[in-house]
This record gives structure tokens, C-alpha cells and sequence, in this order.
């Protein structure tokens, strides 16, 4: 394990082994009502690496992504279990803060969701709302950074005050990415983030991700199989509501130990 | 498309192909039948309209028919003479103006000389007229000493009398029907007539006045005034008490029995007969805190009772059609609730909040009952000043006229309900704009 961390982080990884995980899931359960939708998950979730969560549809792989910022709080009818801890502190603890943990966890949904607002105020929002930028200027200069992180910025420089709800599906995808990195937030969480984004723009994100792990610490979920092997440093495949396999990515890909996850991959199921 | 070109199988269909099953008789005729019901639930939406604009339409034009008269209201022309020996030139406002105009009428008529007739002369002239002089003079005191040629404002009698034609009223009179004019009268206002000096004149009365006993004499200013500042009352209590209501229940209350409760409740709410509402009110904002009566203070409160369900019901629906994406993203950037409620949820549910509020507001404008019980229906003759001073509402003051003895106060009630649907329909197009405004924003 650690012989694979040192191929993808020469500078830091020594101390990286050593350190405690920014996020750590135990036991996880999740029930949605009646059924159960995750059984017993637990996984760390470390700095500088981008984690892929990949499996068949409905296996439980966006259940646990809302868990680790409470998103399934507003959900009717959902509990979790377990104990999921952000640098050691219990997350589900009463005297935990949401609006900070959402601010810490960054979240890009599955289906893009753009508010009915301009695009600058998209992007703008959560800074706004933080308090992050001292002045008109330097809240410009995020915005643009985060609109070119996110492979955007060329195509709504010179539309920026219409509306977030008139781009394409991609380009709305591509948004969402800007507005959840304007935050800085250390964990972001991307839910298929390119099934909507042709080959050039999904190359860009891919490079964007691969950048952002250097700061922060990425959960992705993709039903790319090559993408998932690309640009990321561990792999954990889910399978109805369970964790079946997780490991370095090069080790999954090439002989994972279930024969679930080797069927998935190879593209024989799911 | 006739359907025989559509049974007909393509030329350059290979051999061996199936037909296409859409192509079959049994579908073409099922088809068919589609197409015709279509266009019977056309016609019937047709139908529906037609009858709506028809009720409108006659109801539109039965009120013009008999209210249109109401806005002109008849004059005669006299000589005045503004004499000081009727008014004192330093006190302008306390002079005998009625003694003036009917030194005014009898040098008009000087053949008559009877007391009776004298006063059948006299009555002739409104006090209205008597009122206009004394406001011309006192606005304007040099006037006094000169000689004027005034339209005076006639009583309602003269009035009915010019508004049914002269001629008519006097074949009435001879066939012994019941008219309030005697045979000189007539006389005297045909010889007016002849000369020029008997005309109906634009009623601006009628919208500067207030509730008069007499029915050339009134004006619906007051009831205007009673009306707007009630509402505004209405919708200063109804509008945040049922926005902030609606907000929690929908963003905020947990979903358990008790605010199931409350839903219910609040959708009965909104079915109670609104006189029960006006007792309400009389129970608890006269008797128990002592409230003046009669004040649109009270009438707006009584009315904010009966809208804030209504608002309610609106906003919630206004507010659950906000999509839950909308939600899910604000608050995954690390917005709190009430951030996510008034910077993203609100915004985009107004649109939906201000119609229903204006809705609630047109229905508050048109009620009359719950306001007969707090006293808004008593007899008052000045423009109300505020939300304390005694007043009544259009429909009240238009219930009152229906309810007149005079013959006059017919167009009058007319009139009054014209001037109530116009003052409905500006408020709603305000309304429309300012939707406008707020959707624009997306
Ligand atoms: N709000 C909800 N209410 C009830 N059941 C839910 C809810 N959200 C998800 N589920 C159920 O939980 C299970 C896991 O759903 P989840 O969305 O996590 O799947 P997923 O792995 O993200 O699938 P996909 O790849 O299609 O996005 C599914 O069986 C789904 O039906
Ligand atoms: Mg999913």
C-alpha cells in the first residue's frame, strides 16, 4: 500500500502514511425508511488522493457521498448509523456545526443544479455567504479562477450575468464544479461529475482533479471505468449497499480479490 | 389525408414486409374517433367561455346601463348676487348662503309669491348648492359684492325628473302617477330649459364626497379611502403572518402529528363563514381591548383573520413547488436554513405568494358582512383621515345606497359597484406588475 501511494505522491507521502486520515467512516448504515440502502461501510478518506467509488446503479454509491456532508439530513425517512469523523471529530455529534462541515465538505450533486440565478452569482454564492472575499475585486478574481478551474471560463466570460439555468447540461455540470471549488473547501465530493461533458471538458476536469488533490482530499463517483483508473490513487467498489472491495486502484483493476468487482470491471455486469 | 390514401400500402414496400398495424382499418377508425373527441373537448372549453363572457357581458352592461346617469348629475344656471347683506366680507365662512340663493331663485321667478309655492321654489336648489357657494366664496372673498351666473346643483328631484325627460314626467303627472314634482315645478324647469339654464353637468361630486342623506349629494371618496386603508391594514397584518407562517411549516416543522393538526385547521380556516369572523372580532377587538369601532384599524385586522388562510394555503403551495435542488445545493455549499429560505427559496416562491395574496385581498376588498359587525356601517359623511377615524368600505357604503329610500340612490349603487370593480381590476393589474418585476429577477 504504501509502495503505491509513493508512485502517485513522491514529495509527501512518507508523512501522509504516517498521519491521521482527514475523514474516517466506521460501521456505516444507512436506511432509508424501512430498507437499507448501506451495510457496515467503513473507509478513510486521506489528503492528496482521490478516492473512486464505483459499482452497479443503486449499490448505495451516492447514499454514502451525502453521508459524509449530511445531506442526508433533509432527507424524509433517512438514518445513519455509525461514526464518521472529519480530523477526528464525530460529524453526527450535536455539537458538530453543519454549516461548517458542509463548508469543510464540498459536494458536487449527480444531477446539476445551478441556481435560477446569474452565473457569477453561482459561483459567487458561497464565498458570499462565508465571507471569504474582502472586496468586489477580489471576489471577481475567485470567480474567474474558479470558473477556469472548472473549464468554463471560456465559454461564459462575456455571459456572465445570465442566468446558470440557460447553459447546457454539461456546461451546468462545469458550474456546479466552479461553485463547490469557489468555497476551498478540503474534502469535495463529485457524484458523476462528467456524465454530462464531452471528452475536452472531462480531460480538463481530470487534470482540475488531479491539481486539487495536491490541497484537498477527492471522493468521485464514476461509472467510467477509465476514468476511475486514470485519476485516481484508490478505488472502492460497492455492491448492493456493501463494500465489497477497496483498494490502490492498479491492484482493483488488474486482480481484484472478489470476482463481483472483476465481472463489474471487465464490463461482464452491472 | 383521406384514409383511403392511407390504406393504400406504399408502392415501394419489399415484399414480405408486415404492414405497418397503424395503417389497419381498426386503428385508422380508433384514430378517428380520437381526432373527434379532441375537438369535442373543444368546443365544450368553447362553450364554457362563451357562457363566462356572456354573464360578463351582461352584467357589465346592465351596470353601465343603469349607473352611467350617476355620473352627471343636473344643474341650473341662476344670477347671484353676493351681497354683503348675506355674508360679512371678513367673515366670509359664516354667511347666510341659502338666504342668497333663494333671493337668487325668486328674482328669477318673481310671478311667485305664495309661501307655498315660495317653497316649492326653493326646493328646487340642493343644499349641495349652498355648500358649492359657500366654498367658492370662502376660497375666493372677493367675490363679495359682485353679481355671478352659477350652475347650481338641482335637488334629486329635479334630477330624476331631467333624467326620465321633462315631457314624460309631465304626461305622468297628468295620468296621476306618483311623482314628487308638482305641476309648477315642471313649469318653472321648462321655462329654465327653454332659456339654456337647466343642463346635466359632470359629477365630479361623486368623486370627491363623502355618504350623504341626499342622493345628489354623495360620493364614494369616502368609501374608497375606508376601503384602501382597511386593506392596507389587512395586508400589513396578513401578508408576514402568513408568509412567516407558511415558511416554517413548509422549510422548518417537523412532520408529526401536531402540525398535521395545524394543516388541517388552517384549510378549515379558510372555509368559515366570514360573519363568524366579524363576531369574532367584535368579541375580542371591541369588547375585550376596547378598539375604536367602525375603524379600518379593526375592519383590517377582522379582514387579516379572514385572508391569513388563505395566504397561508397560497404561500405553502407557492413554496413547495420550489424544486428541492434548489434547496440541496445552497445548502451542500454550507448555507444555513434560514440562507437557504431567504436568499433562494423566497425569491423564487413571491411570484406564487403575491398572487395569492392579491387574491385574498380582492376577496377581503368585496366583504361585507364580518364589517356590518364591528360597526363599519354607520352613517359617516367625512373622508376618513387614518386607520383610527371612523369609516366605511365601498361594498358597506354601495349596501347602504341599495338600501335608500330615494329613487336618486338607484344609479347611485350602480355607480358605486362600477367604481368598486374599477378600483379591483387597477389593483390587481398593479399586482400583475409587480410580479412582473419580481419574476424577472428568475
Ligand atoms: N431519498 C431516498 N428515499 C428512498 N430510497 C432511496 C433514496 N435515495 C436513494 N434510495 C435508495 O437507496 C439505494 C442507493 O441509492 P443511491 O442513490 O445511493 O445509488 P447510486 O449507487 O448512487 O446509484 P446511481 O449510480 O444510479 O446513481 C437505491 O436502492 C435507492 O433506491
Ligand atoms: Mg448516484
Amino acid at each position: 500500500m504504501v509502495s503505491t501511494m509513493d508512485m502517485h505522491l513522491p514529495a509527501t507521502s512518507a508523512e501522509q502514511a504516517v498521519a491521521p486520515p482527514l475523514m474516517q467512516a466506521r460501521g456505516v448504515n444507512v436506511y432509508y425508511g424501512q430498507k437499507q440502502a448501506l451495510r457496515d461501510v467503513s473507509l478513510d478518506i486521506r489528503r492528496g488522493e482521490v478516492l473512486a467509488l464505483i459499482g452497479p446503479s443503486g449499490c448505495g454509491k451516492s447514499t454514502f457521498l451525502r453521508c459524509l456532508n449530511r445531506m442526508n439530513d433533509i432527507v424524509e425517512g433517512a438514518r445513519v448509523e455509525g461514526d464518521i469523523r472529519l480530523e477526528g471529530q464525530d460529524i453526527y455529534a450535536p455539537e458538530m456545526d453543519v454549516v461548517l462541515l458542509r463548508a469543510r465538505v464540498g459536494m458536487v450533486a449527480q444531477k446539476p443544479n445551478p441556481f435560477p440565478k446569474s452565473i457569477y452569482d453561482n459561483v459567487a454564492y458561497g464565498p458570499r455567504i462565508h465571507g471569504l472575499t474582502s472586496s468586489r475585486a477580489e471576489l471577481d478574481a475567485l470567480v474567474e479562477r474558479s470558473l477556469r478551474d472548472a473549464a468554463l471560463w471560456d465559454e461564459v466570460k462575456d455571459r456572465l450575468r445570465e442566468p446558470g439555468t440557460s447553459l447546457s447540461g454539461g456546461q451546468q455540470q462545469r458550474l456546479c464544479i466552479a461553485r463547490a471549488i469557489a468555497v476551498s473547501p478540503d474534502v469535495l465530493l463529485m457524484d458523476e461529475p462528467c456524465s454530462a461533458i464531452d471528452p475536452i471538458a472531462t480531460e480538463r476536469i481530470e487534470m482540475l482533479i488531479e491539481q486539487l488533490r495536491q490541497r484537498y482530499a477527492i471522493v468521485i463517483v464514476t461509472h467510467n471505468m477509465q476514468q476511475a483508473a486514470r485519476i485516481s490513487q484508490r478505488t472502492a467498489f460497492f455492491h448492493l449497499g456493501e463494500l465489497v472491495e477497496l483498494g490502490p486502484t492498479h491492484e482493483i483493476f488488474t486482480a481484484a480479490r472478489s470476482e463481483k468487482a472483476r465481472d463489474y470491471i471487465s464490463g461482464r455486469f452491472g | 389525408m383521406t384514409d383511403a390514401a392511407a390504406l393504400t400500402p406504399p408502392a415501394a414496400r419489399p415484399a414480405g414486409v408486415p404492414l405497418s398495424p397503424h395503417l389497419s382499418p381498426r386503428i385508422a377508425a380508433r384514430r378517428r374517433g380520437r381526432h373527434r373527441a379532441e375537438m369535442r373537448f373543444r368546443l365544450y372549453g368553447l362553450a364554457a367561455l362563451s357562457l363566462c363572457a356572456l354573464a360578463l357581458i351582461v352584467l357589465l352592461a346592465s351596470l353601465v346601463w343603469s349607473g352611467l346617469s350617476a355620473f352627471w348629475q343636473t344643474h341650473l344656471r341662476l344670477e347671484v348676487e353676493i351681497s354683503t347683506r348675506h355674508v360679512d366680507p371678513t367673515r366670509p365662512q359664516a354667511g347666510d348662503y341659502g338666504g342668497m340663493l333663494r333671493a337668487a331663485l325668486e328674482a328669477r321667478f318673481p310671478e311667485v309669491t305664495s309661501r307655498a309655492d315660495r317653497r316649492r321654489l326653493h326646493a328646487l336648489l340642493s343644499s349641495g348648492a349652498e355648500e358649492d357657494l359657500r366654498r367658492m366664496v370662502t376660497a375666493d372673498p372677493s367675490l363679495i359684492g359682485t353679481r355671478q351666473r352659477l350652475w347650481l346643483l338641482a335637488g334629486t328631484d329635479v334630477d330624476m325628473a331631467v333624467k326620465t325627460g321633462l315631457s314624460r314626467v309631465a304626461q305622468q303627472i297628468k295620468e296621476g302617477a306618483g311623482v314628487r314634482l308638482s305641476e309648477r315645478q315642471l313649469e318653472w324647469l321648462e321655462r329654465l330649459s327653454r332659456e339654456g339654464d337647466l343642463a346635466l353637468r359632470w359629477n365630479s361630486r361623486f368623486f370627491t364626497a363623502g355618504d350623504s342623506r341626499d342622493p345628489e349629494r354623495v360620493g364614494v371618496l369616502g368609501g374608497l379611502v375606508g376601503s384602501l386603508l382597511t386593506l392596507l391594514v389587512c395586508l400589513a397584518l396578513a401578508l408576514p403572518v402568513g408568509v412567516a407562517a407558511a415558511v416554517y411549516l413548509e422549510e422548518f416543522a417537523p412532520r408529526n402529528r401536531f402540525t398535521a393538526l395545524i394543516e388541517v385547521n388552517i384549510a378549515n380556516l379558510a372555509a368559515v363563514p366570514s360573519i363568524v369572523f366579524g363576531l369574532l372580532g367584535l368579541a375580542v377587538f371591541l369588547n375585550a381591548f376596547g378598539m375604536p369601532r367602525s375603524a379600518p384599524l379593526v375592519g383590517g385586522a377582522v379582514l387579516a383573520l379572514l385572508s391569513l388562510p388563505i395566504i397561508i394555503i397560497a404561500a405553502r403551495a407557492a413554496l413547495r413547488a420550489v424544486p428541492p435542488s434548489v434547496r440541496e445545493a445552497a445548502l451542500s455549499l454550507g448555507a444555513s436554513r434560514m440562507q437557504v429560505v431567504t436568499h433562494h427559496v423566497l425569491p423564487l416562491a413571491m411570484p406564487g405568494i403575491l398572487t395569492g395574496t392579491i387574491l385574498a385581498l380582492a376577496n377581503a376588498l368585496g366583504e361585507t358582512a364580518p364589517l356590518l359587525m364591528i360597526g363599519m356601517v354607520a352613517f359617516i359623511v367625512d373622508i376618513p383621515r387614518d386607520i383610527l377615524s371612523p369609516a366605511t368600505v365601498l361594498p358597506v357604503q354601495i349596501y347602504m345606497w341599495a338600501s335608500g329610500a330615494e329613487r336618486g340612490f338607484v344609479e347611485k349603487t350602480a355607480a358605486g359597484i362600477m367604481v368598486l370593480l374599477a378600483f379591483m381590476l387597477s389593483m390587481n393589474a398593479a399586482a400583475i406588475l409587480m410580479r412582473r418585476r419580481v419574476e424577472r429577477r428568475w
